[in-house]
C-alpha cells in the first residue's frame, strides 16, 4: 500500500497506450472466458433445480406457482410438526374429517360418523382412494394411528391421540401397541374407543397426525417414507409428482381423488422455499407468484399498486406469560394485578406495533373460536379491561409488602429475537418503568434457547404465543392445566384444573362451554398471562385466482378450492 | 515437491480433525436444546427423541461414536430434516452453492485483476477516480443491500420492459445466476482491485521494470510479463480463501434471491441447534477452506518460480 514511491516514475503516455490496448485484450478473452464457463454452469445448475420462470398462472397448463415458508423437514404426516409440511399435507393428504371453504366439518374419507360417549365409529366411503389407484380402507386408519403411538416413531404430536383408550400407555411404552382401542371392524368401518369421553373427537381427527398410512407401502419404503416425493402415497386432492429438495415442488392434480369439489387446478408449483417477505413481494410484483402477505412497511406499496389487500386472522393469541414457580415475584397475585392494571394492549397495537391485521387482545381465547350456536366471545364477553395507575401502584405497594422486599428487583423478560417481539419487550420495558418504576431487562434469544429458558423457568416474564391445533375451544382452554406440559410459568390451581376437565370431558355443550367461560375469567381474575395481540396477516391475491384462502385453524394457505378465473370478475 | 503436498494434506487432516473437535464440544455446550419444539413432549417422547439420536449417551461416548461415523464419512441423519442424511444435505446443495461461488469468484477475480491495472496504470487519472470510488461503496455497503437493491432493480427493469427480462428469484437457468453471483462476488472484487493496484504500482517502480524498458523491452510486453505477472501474486494468496469465503459465505444471497444452496442449511441449522447438520456443514466448509489453501501454496510453485516447495 506503499503508494509514495510511485512519485519517482514520470508517466509515460506513449507506454500508458500500448499498455492499455494490451489490458484490453486482456479484458476480451476474459469476457470471452466467462462466458464460456457461464455456459457450463448453466449446464451444471439444471442438475440441482428446474425451471421455474413458469409465471404466477399459466391460464393454458391451468398452473399456478406458489410459495413455501421453508422446506417441509419431510412429509411424514404422523411426525409432521411444521407450518409449511402442514401446507402441504393439506393438498396431498385427507383425514377422515375435513374443513370446508367457510371453516365447517365436512366429510372426508369418512362418509359420516357418529361420537359417542366411550367412543366413536367412522364409515368410510367406497370411492376414496390412494394415489396407486387401490382403495383408501379403515385398516389404514388403524396402522397410521398405531404408529404414531408407537414410542420408536417418536412422533412430537401423539399426545393429541391420548384420548383415545391405552394410547398414552402404548407412547409410553407400557403397552404394546397391538393394545389401542383403535378397530377395523370391516375395510369401511373404524370403531374407537375413548379412555374419556371426547366430544370434540371429530374436530381432532381433521388433524395431520390422524391422517391414513397404509400399511404394505409404508414397510416397502425401509423407514424413508415421506422422505422423496416417490417415498409417499396421497390421498387427497393433489400428488406431489417431482421434489427437489430445497427448491422446488410439483404437486399435479390427483386422478383417482374422489370429489369434484376439491382440486380444480392442474398443476401447483411451489417454485420459491423464502422467509423473506420482500423478496416474495418483488417476486409478487413481478408476476412470479400468486400470493404473498405484506407486513406494515409495504402498505404504501401495495395501495400505490392498487391491490386488493386482504386480511385473515393467523390464529395466534401473544401474550405476556408469567413465571409462577413460587421463587419469583410474579408469583404474587398483588404484582401480577399491578402489572395488568397498568397496561392496555390497544396502545400497544395501533401506536406501537402498526401491524394491519393485528388486534390487541382481549382473553386468551381468539374472535374466532366458536361458543354454542355464536362466536364464544359474543357469548362470554371477556372481562372488561380499564387502565387504572392509581389501582395498579397500589397493588405493586401490596406486593412489595407481602414479598418483604425494599425494592423490587429487576424483572427478566424473556423474549423472541424477531423485530415485532423486541419491539413490544421494549415498549414494556420503558412502560412499567414509567408506571410503576420497575426495572425490566429484557433477555433477547433465538427460537430453540428461548424455549429452553420458558421450559427450566428461567424468567420472570416471557413474550410468548399460542396458535391452534385444531378447531375446539380446548385447543387454549386446557392451555394452563397443572398437568399441561406447555404450560411453561408453572401455573397450578385447583379451580383451573377442574373446569379443565369439565372441558375436556362434558357432553352438554352448553355446560361445556360455561367452563370456558369460566377458564376465561380464571386467567383474567388470577392474571395467569397479560393478553397482548391476536396476530393477523394483510395479502394480497393474483385478481385471476379465486377460491384461495388463509386459514387459522389447519394449512396457512389453502389452495384446495382455488381456481383460475380470467373473466375479470 | 510431492513431499511436500503430502506433508501440507497431513497436516490439513490434523487441522480438520481439531475443527470437528472444537465444534462438537462447542455446539453441546450452546444453551437450547435441539429437541425441543413448540409443542411440549412428555418425558416418553422425549427419551424416544433422545435414543433416535444418540442423546442418552455419555457425550465422551457421543464423541467417538461421531468420530468412528466420520472416519467413514457419515455425518449422520438431520435432527431438522428428519429422514435425510446430512450427507445428502451436502450433496445436493452444495453444488449450487458452488456454481454460484464459482460464478461470483471468477467475476471477483477477473474484474478485481483488471480494474486493479487499469487504476494503476491510470493512477491520479479519471479512470483511477471513479473506479476507485466505486471500490469503496462495493467494500462498504453490505451484501444485503446490495442483494436487496438489485432485486429491486430488476422488478423495476422487468416491469419497463413488460417482460421478465432477468428472473427476480429462483434457481434454474444461467439468467438466474447473473445478478446474485455478481452481487456475491462484488466485495470480494473491489477488495481485489484495491490490493491489485497497490501492488501494481509497487512493481511499476521496481528495478527490473526500468530494467527491461532501459533495454527497449516493447511496453505491452513489459506490462504483461514483467508488471502483471509480478503484481498478480498477492491477489492469488487471497484467493484461495476468498473462495472458500464466497462459496461459504452465500447466506444472504441465497435467501433474498430464494437459492437452494448449502449456506442456508449452515446458517439455520445454528438456529435451530441440527447437530448433526451443523457438525457435517462445518467440517466439510472447513475441510473445503483447508483444502483451497492447499491448493493456493501449491499453485505458487507454478506461478512463481522463485518459490520452491520442499
Amino acid at each position: 500500500m506503499n503508494e509514495a514511491s510511485t512519485t519517482s516514475i514520470t508517466t509515460d503516455d506513449s507506454f500508458t497506450t500500448s499498455a492499455g490496448k494490451q489490458l484490453g485484450l486482456y479484458t476480451l478473452y476474459a469476457l470471452l472466458g466467462l462466458a464460456a464457463l457461464i455456459y457450463m454452469l448453466s449446464v451444471a445448475a439444471g442438475n440441482t433445480g428446474s425451471d421455474t420462470s413458469g409465471g404466477a398462472i399459466s391460464v393454458e397448463r391451468n398452473s399456478i406457482t406458489i410459495t413455501l415458508r421453508e422446506e417441509p423437514p419431510q412429509l411424514d404426516a404422523g411426525r409432521a410438526t411444521d407450518a409449511s409440511s402442514f401446507v402441504v399435507l393439506a393438498h396431498v393428504m385427507e383425514g377422515l374429517i375435513g374443513y370446508d371453504d367457510n371453516d365447517q366439518l365436512i366429510p372426508g374419507v369418512a362418509e359420516r360418523w357418529e361420537i359417542r360417549e366411550d367412543g366413536a365409529t367412522f364409515w368410510l366411503r367406497d370411492d376414496a382412494m390412494w394415489s396407486d389407484g387401490q382403495p383408501v380402507t379403515a385398516h389404514d386408519f388403524e396402522f397410521g394411528w398405531k404408529r404414531v403411538l408407537d414410542p420408536a416413531t417418536a412422533a412430537e404430536y401423539s399426545f393429541i391421540m391420548y384420548s383415545i383408550k391405552n394410547a398414552e400407555a402404548i407412547n409410553q411404552g407400557e403397552l404394546p401397541k397391538e393394545m389401542l382401542a383403535v378397530t377395523a371392524t370391516t375395510d369401511k368401518i373404524l370403531d374407537i374407543e375413548f379412555e374419556r369421553p371426547t366430544p370434540y373427537f371429530d374436530k381432532l381427527v381433521a388433524f395431520n397426525t390422524f391422517f391414513p398410512l397404509r400399511e404394505d407401502f409404508y414397510e416397502s419404503t425401509n423407514g424413508r417414507y415421506g422422505a422423496d416425493a416417490d417415498m409417499m402415497l396421497y390421498n387427497g386432492p393433489y400428488v406431489v409428482e417431482e421434489w427437489v429438495h430445497g427448491s422446488t415442488m410439483l404437486w399435479t392434480k390427483n386422478p383417482y381423488y374422489w370429489s369434484d369439489e376439491k382440486g380444480f387446478l392442474d398443476e401447483i408449483v411451489t417454485a420459491y422455499i423464502t422467509q423473506d417477505v420482500n423478496a416474495k413481494l418483488n417476486l409478487f410484483k413481478d408476476g412470479q407468484i400468486v400470493d404473498t402477505h405484506l407486513v406494515a412497511p409495504m402498505l404504501p406499496t401495495a395501495m400505490e399498486q392498487r391491490w386488493q389487500i386482504d386480511r385473515v386472522m393467523d390464529g395466534t393469541v401473544f401474550f405476556l406469560e408469567f413465571n409462577h414457580r413460587e421463587d419469583r415475584v410474579t408469583d404474587n397475585l398483588n404484582f401480577r394485578k399491578a402489572l395488568q392494571l397498568a397496561q392496555d394492549p390497544t396502545e400497544l397495537v395501533y401506536k406501537v406495533l402498526k401491524e394491519a391485521g393485528y388486534l390487541p387482545a382481549e382473553s386468551l381465547f381468539p374472535v374466532w373460536i366458536q361458543g354454542v350456536e355464536d362466536v364464544f366471545r359474543k357469548e362470554y364477553p371477556p372481562q372488561e379491561h380499564q387502565m387504572n395507575l392509581t389501582l395498579a401502584r397500589e397493588h405493586l405497594e401490596m406486593a412489595r409488602r407481602e414479598l418483604g422486599l425494599e425494592e423490587f428487583p429487576p424483572i427478566i423478560f424473556l423474549s423472541g429475537d424477531t423485530p415485532v417481539s423486541l419491539l413490544a419487550a421494549e415498549y414494556y420495558q420503558e412502560l412499567y418503568r414509567q408506571n410503576l418504576g420497575l426495572e425490566i431487562r429484557i433477555d433477547a434469544q433465538i427460537f430453540k434457547q428461548r424455549l429452553a429458558k420458558m421450559t427450566s423457568g428461567d424468567f420472570d416474564i416471557v413474550l410468548a404465543g399460542w396458535g391452534p391445533d385444531y378447531f375446539d375451544a380446548l385447543t387454549f382452554g386446557d392451555l394452563f392445566a397443572s398437568w399441561n406440559l406447555n404450560n411453561r410459568g408453572r401455573y397450578d390451581s385447583e379451580e383451573m384444573d377442574r373446569q379443565v376437565r369439565i372441558a375436556q370431558s362434558e357432553l352438554d355443550p352448553r355446560k361445556r362451554m360455561d367452563a370456558f367461560g369460566e377458564i376465561q375469567r380464571i386467567v383474567y381474575d388470577d392474571v395467569i398471562v397479560i393478553p397482548m395481540y391476536e396476530r393477523g396477516w394483510s395479502f394480497v391475491v393474483d385478481p385471476r385466482l379465486k377460491g384461495f384462502k388463509r386459514r387459522s385453524v389447519g394449512p396457512e394457505t389453502d389452495y384446495n378450492y382455488a381456481y383460475i378465473d380470467v373473466s375479470g370478475n | 515437491m510431492w513431499l511436500y503436498v503430502i506433508k501440507r494434506l497431513l497436516q490439513g487432516i490434523v487441522t480438520v480433525w481439531f475443527i470437528a473437535t472444537a465444534t462438537f464440544f462447542a455446539m453441546h455446550n450452546v444453551p437450547g436444546d435441539p429437541l425441543l419444539n413448540d409443542r411440549a413432549v412428555t418425558e416418553a417422547i422425549r427419551a424416544n427423541l433422545e435414543a433416535k439420536y444418540g442423546l442418552d449417551q455419555p457425550i465422551g461416548t457421543q464423541y467417538l461414536i461421531y468420530l468412528r461415523n466420520l472416519s467413514q464419512g457419515d455425518f449422520g441423519i438431520s435432527f431438522t430434516q428428519e429422514n435425510r442424511e446430512v450427507n445428502d444435505i451436502i450433496r445436493e446443495h452444495f453444488p449450487v452453492s458452488a456454481i454460484l461461488g464459482i460464478l461470483a469468484v471468477v467475476f471477483a477475480a477477473a474484474g478485481g485483476v483488471l480494474f486493479g491495472a487499469l487504476t494503476a496504470l491510470y493512477r491520479n487519472r479519471l479512470p483511477d477516480y471513479i473506479i476507485m470510488f466505486l471500490v469503496i461503496l462495493g467494500i462498504s455497503v453490505p451484501s444485503f443491500v446490495v442483494a436487496a437493491l438489485s432485486q429491486l432493480t430488476l422488478v423495476t427493469l422487468n416491469s419497463a420492459v413488460g417482460t421478465t427480462v432477468l428472473p427476480v428469484a429462483g434457481w434454474g437457468t444461467i439468467l438466474h445466476m447473473l445478478v446474485p453471483a455478481m452481487v456475491l462476488g462484488l466485495g470480494t472484487m473491489a477488495y481485489l482491485t484495491r490490493l491489485m493496484r497497490s501492488s501494481m504500482l509497487e512493481v511499476i517502480s521496481s528495478d527490473f521494470v526500468r530494467t527491461a524498458k532501459s533495454k527497449g523491452v516493447p511496453p505491452a510486453r513489459i506490462f504483461a510479463k514483467h508488471q502483471l505477472r509480478n503484481a498478480i501474486l498477492p491477489v492469488i494468496t487471497v484467493l484461495g480463501p476468498a473462495i472458500a469465503a464466497i462459496t461459504t459465505g452465500g447466506f444472504v444471497v441465497e435467501l433474498v434471491f430464494a437459492i437452494p444452496g448449502l449456506g442456508r442449511y449452515f446458517v439455520q441449522a445454528v438456529q435451530q441447534l441440527d447437530y448433526t447438520v451443523i457438525m457435517g456443514t462445518t467440517v466439510f466448509y472447513g475441510a473445503f477452506l483447508v483444502f483451497m489453501v492447499i491448493v493456493v501454496d501449491v499453485l505458487y510453485g507454478f506461478i512463481d518460480p522463485r518459490v520452491r516447495l520442499e
